[in-house]
């Protein structure tokens, strides 16, 4: 757990907006939440949330099942409209944005139940994810005019260079839904990428993968922190996971913080364990 | 003002027909999660039953209806087995594509065994109208007929499903069908049992039809079927005082439509009430939302 | 072989194809090769057959490409025969122009922008639904529109045109009369024009399934959260598919109402919306080879088997429910494979249900 900061990790400034207070720069954070909480039919599933995240800093969101930390994801991502509070993303109010419009101001996801075009190839999903970056229409699509072909060949070589980061090149032209398990998860991560986001939200990446696959998984999590200067948020059960690469963690229960701080403060927080880390043990 | 009466008596009794083939599509709907485009075929093939076993072999109207029923409560199950049952797992287009199918094998058969000519249906009631207001106001016993058993049939499901085991078994299977398989409730025979009392329904339905509109053929059961597809979508899917809710309305305005604004557009009418509903209250008056999970 | 190589071989084969059946088409008409020669009655198919190509082809982009089951595309199809037909007896009548190709194309253009408003009028409500929901709507639509199309009149009076509903009796000269439909059009549909429609269809849709605008209405159709969440515009793009196709379906309206001198609404029943939804089942949803061949076949073949044209609709939908369970079903589609397999010693089996 104590090599977690090493290797090919360079140290990144983190701003003092975010979850570990004592570390400093004068950047502004990438996110920004106040008093956000939804309601359905009455039953507050999340509720007070408060939570800042800096520009590039890797983020933790933790909590037993059912605390509400996917719902949190869907309120960030403006998949769910809050009923309460603002998200702020990268300085701008999202208030009645959709979804897609939230993604154009830099926010990205990956699924807890993985959601690819399973009928595309890999190539075209990561396509897809490049889409607001080429600027083509229709007409000229269908007319098959200079400016089609020069911007596809862009984008082949974008999505490809994309998939290097994952060394699944050799795999573009596959059906993304034939893919193994672990790569549909890397997928995910690849196109979410792909679409340029300044604060990339990961939903259980490392579910469903063995302990080897893990550990690449969190290589490649810092690796992109630092190749792309982004910040990441993932929601983890893997604690080995979530204790090694986070810097900031954030602990939720019944749809409300009941802890922040780093991976040592979390560990020695009573409320967490009692909560938490104390129901791990058993199982 | 008598006019206007004697079109709300006409409206009330076409609404209470689509409200029980309304109930049968919303039940199918709530449990099996499907639009059975079939439904409207089946009311059809119940007519031609009913009125075979009445002209043909010269049974009592009683026994005709009952014949009707046992009939395509059979072809309802069948349907089920055969078309629907494989597809359980399937997009909800291949299911709408085969119902559709369904339909017009349905149709086809109808049409090659008793033939494209309409059929003048007889009346199962046979009893006098009903004459009110000196005579200016006469209702017809079919009319009477027709919104006694709707009425009678929501009380008899709305008990059935509230009492009962297999009624509740109904219900729990269209809120989940997982978590009720692990109760021990048998999925398939429940759907199947949807499907029966949906089809007996129907034959019903068809009969009542077509004593107040007496012209039997093929694509006789096409247009109300669609209708009260909209019925039960205007009431709110899988409830069923809305589908009686949703039929009536949709039979009133039809009739008030044709009768006061054209009578070119009176399906330009029922249509537009749909379209209305899904837009604005896409779950109707009486049907609950549903999130969608991500 | 890549499979961006393979689509591309995929594409120029179904060019290919329509091209050959052409000069075939062709010479058997022109009667130069001895004893190579055309029916009289396939002969009269031809243009319509182009037409239904193209309602297939479209309607294979909303129910494959874009995954939204449309029951009301004979609507589409309906208004622009009667915006065709009009156009083509106003031009006729208050300008006399008789040259007929450019009278057929300008036709066919104000026919498919007539439908393409009439599929954006419909889009914006429909496409706010889901599923069978959307379904229904869309046979709603194509019913209201044959309702509403029952009662427009339409007469050419000098130069004016003059519109009335539910008003039989306008001066001039009928073009469009209610019930009876468009009355005394000028048959000026050619097979040639006909071939020019496919041609111009196919390289619309196929040029739109591989551009950034197709792929992103795929995406929706795969997976419209996800869609969403890496920036679509899921609306634009749903609206975009759903309007090509009514813009297609108008044109092949025109193209077909200008074969005959008269055409009735009731002839876009929901029947035809069937019809055309049956050839694209046949071929495979999403393949856009396989609707041309169906609507070509299920074309010709009731013509040649008028014996049997009672069971025409009952074999149809026979077929409807058939490739749906073979294709859609776990237990009929790996049966399906295994006797695929010892026919073939083992070839490639899962190749439909490709976009379902």
């Amino acid at each position: 757990m104590t090599q977690k900061r090493q290797s090919n990790t360079k140290m990144v400034p983190v701003p003092s907006y975010s979850i570990v207070p004592e570390r400093d720069v004068d950047k502004r954070p990438v996110l920004e939440t106040r008093h956000l909480g939804i309601e359905f039919g009455g039953l507050k599933a999340v509720e007070d949330f408060n939570l800042t995240i800096g520009a590039t800093e890797i983020a933790g969101l933790i909590g037993p099942n059912g605390a509400g930390k996917t719902t949190v994801f869907n309120l960030l991502t403006k998949v769910y409209q809050p009923t309460n509070g603002v998200v702020i993303l990268d300085g701008k109010d999202t208030a009645g944005m959709n979804a897609a419009q939230a993604s154009k101001l830099g926010i990205a996801r990956t699924f807890q139940n993985i959601r690819l075009f399973g009928n595309m190839t890999v190539e075209d999903n990561v396509r897809i994810g490049l889409h607001n970056q080429i600027r083509y229409g229709m007409v000229s699509g269908i007319l098959r005019g200079p400016s089609y072909w020069k911007q596809e060949k862009a984008q082949h070589e974008k999505a490809l260079e994309l998939l290097s980061i994952f060394d699944m090149q050799d795999m573009a032209d596959m059906q993304a839904g034939s893919l193994p398990y672990g790569a549909q998860r890397r997928l995910e991560i690849v196109r979410a990428l792909a679409t340029n986001p300044k604060l990339l939200l990961l939903d259980e990446p490392a579910a469903g993968m063995n302990p080897h696959e893990t550990e690449e998984l969190m290589e490649n999590i810092t690796k992109i922190r630092d190749q792309f200067q982004i910040a990441i948020m993932l929601i983890e059960h893997d604690m080995n996971l979530v204790m090694g690469i986070c810097e900031g963690i954030c602990v939720l229960n019944y749809g409300r913080i009941i802890a922040k701080g780093t991976a040592s403060e979390i560990q020695s927080n009573p409320t967490v364990i009692e909560a938490y880390l104390g129901k791990r043990k058993e199982g | 003002m008598i006019q206007f009466l004697s079109y709300l008596c006409n409206g009330i009794s076409l609404g209470s027909v689509y409200a029980i083939i309304a109930l049968g599509y919303t039940m199918v709907y709530g449990i099996a999660k499907m639009l059975n485009f079939a439904h409207g075929d089946v009311i059809m093939i119940g007519a031609y039953i009913a009125f075979c076993a009445m002209q043909y072999w010269g049974f009592p109207p009683v026994i005709s209806v009952i014949a009707a029923m046992v009939v395509c409560t059979a072809l309802g199950v069948i349907i089920e087995r055969l078309a629907y049952k494989p597809l359980r797992k399937a997009t909800s287009l291949a299911v709408l594509i085969t119902a559709i199918g369904m339909s017009y094998l349905l149709q086809n058969v109808a049409l090659l065994v008793w033939g494209a000519n309409p059929k003048s249906f007889p009346s199962v009631v046979g009893l006098g109208a009903l004459s009110m207001l000196n005579g200016q106001l006469i209702i017809t016993s079919e009319t009477i007929v027709t919104i006694t058993a709707c009425v009678v049939i929501m009380i008899v499901l709305t008990l059935f499903t509230s009492k009962t085991k297999m009624g509740k078994a109904m219900r729990v299977v269209s809120e989940d069908k997982g978590a009720a398989e692990l109760m021990g409730i048998n999925v398939n025979a429940t759907i199947s049992l949807t499907f029966a009392i949906g089809s007996a329904l129907a034959a019903v339905a068809g009969v009542l039809l077509c004593s107040a509109y007496p012209t039997l053929q093929p694509t006789t059961g096409a247009m109300p079927g669609i209708k009260a597809f909209t019925a039960a979508v205007f009431g709110g899917i899988g409830s069923i005082p809305g589908a009686m809710l949703g039929g009536i309305l949709l039979g009133v305005i039809e009739i008030l439509g044709k009768a006061y604004v054209s009578m070119e557009l009176g399906d330009a009418f029922v249509f537009a009430v749909l379209i209305v509903v899904l837009l604005v209250k896409p779950t109707g008056l009486l049907g609950k939302t549903i999130h969608e999970k991500v | 072989m890549t499979r961006k190589q393979k689509m591309l071989m995929s594409n120029l084969i179904t060019y290919g194809m329509v091209t050959i059946a052409f000069i075939v088409c062709q010479l058997a008409l022109s009667g130069s090769i001895d004893g190579f020669k055309m029916s009289r009655s396939l002969k009269g198919q031809l243009v319509p057959i182009c037409a239904w190509i193209v309602m297939a082809v479209s309607l294979n982009l909303v129910v494959g490409v874009s995954g939204e089951l449309s029951l009301g595309h004979a609507g589409f199809m309906s208004v622009g025969t009667f915006s065709g037909a009009v156009v083509s007896g106003w031009l006729l009548n208050a300008f006399q122009m008789e040259n007929e190709p450019v009278r057929l194309l300008i036709a066919m253009i104000v026919a498919g922008v007539c439908a393409g408003v009439a599929g954006v009028l419909i889009g914006i409500p429909v496409l706010r639904l889901r599923g069978d929901y959307l379904a229904i709507v869309t046979l709603a639509f194509g019913e209201i529109i044959r309702n509403v199309l029952n009662c427009v009149y339409i007469n050419v009076d000098g130069k004016k045109l003059i519109f009335g509903f539910n008003t039989p009796t306008l001066p001039g000269k009928a073009l469009l009369a209610g019930p009876q439909g468009a009355v005394g059009v000028d048959k000026i549909s050619t097979f040639v024009m006909g071939f020019v429609l496919i041609m111009f269809t196919l390289v619309v849709v196929l040029n739109l399934i591989n551009s950034r605008s197709g792929r992103a209405i795929m995406a929706i159709r795969d997976s419209r959260i996800a869609a969403e969440s890496v920036g679509l515009n899921v609306t634009k793009y749903k609206m975009m598919a759903f309007v090509t196709s009514a813009v297609l379906a108008g044109m092949a309206g025109a193209l077909y109402g200008l074969n005959y001198s008269t055409v009735a609404a009731s002839k876009f029943k929901f029947d035809t919306s069937i019809l055309v939804l049956v050839f694209v089942v046949l071929g495979g949803i999403g393949n856009i080879r396989g609707s041309i061949i169906a609507a070509t076949l299920l074309t010709i073949l009731p013509e040649m088997l008028r014996a049997f044209s009672n069971y025409r609709m009952l074999v149809y939908a026979v077929v409807l429910i058939v490739v749906m369970l073979t294709t859609n079903s776990p237990f009929l589609a790996g049966k399906l494979a295994t006797v695929k397999g010892i026919l073939k010693g083992r070839k490639n089996t899962g190749k439909e249900g490709d976009a379902v």
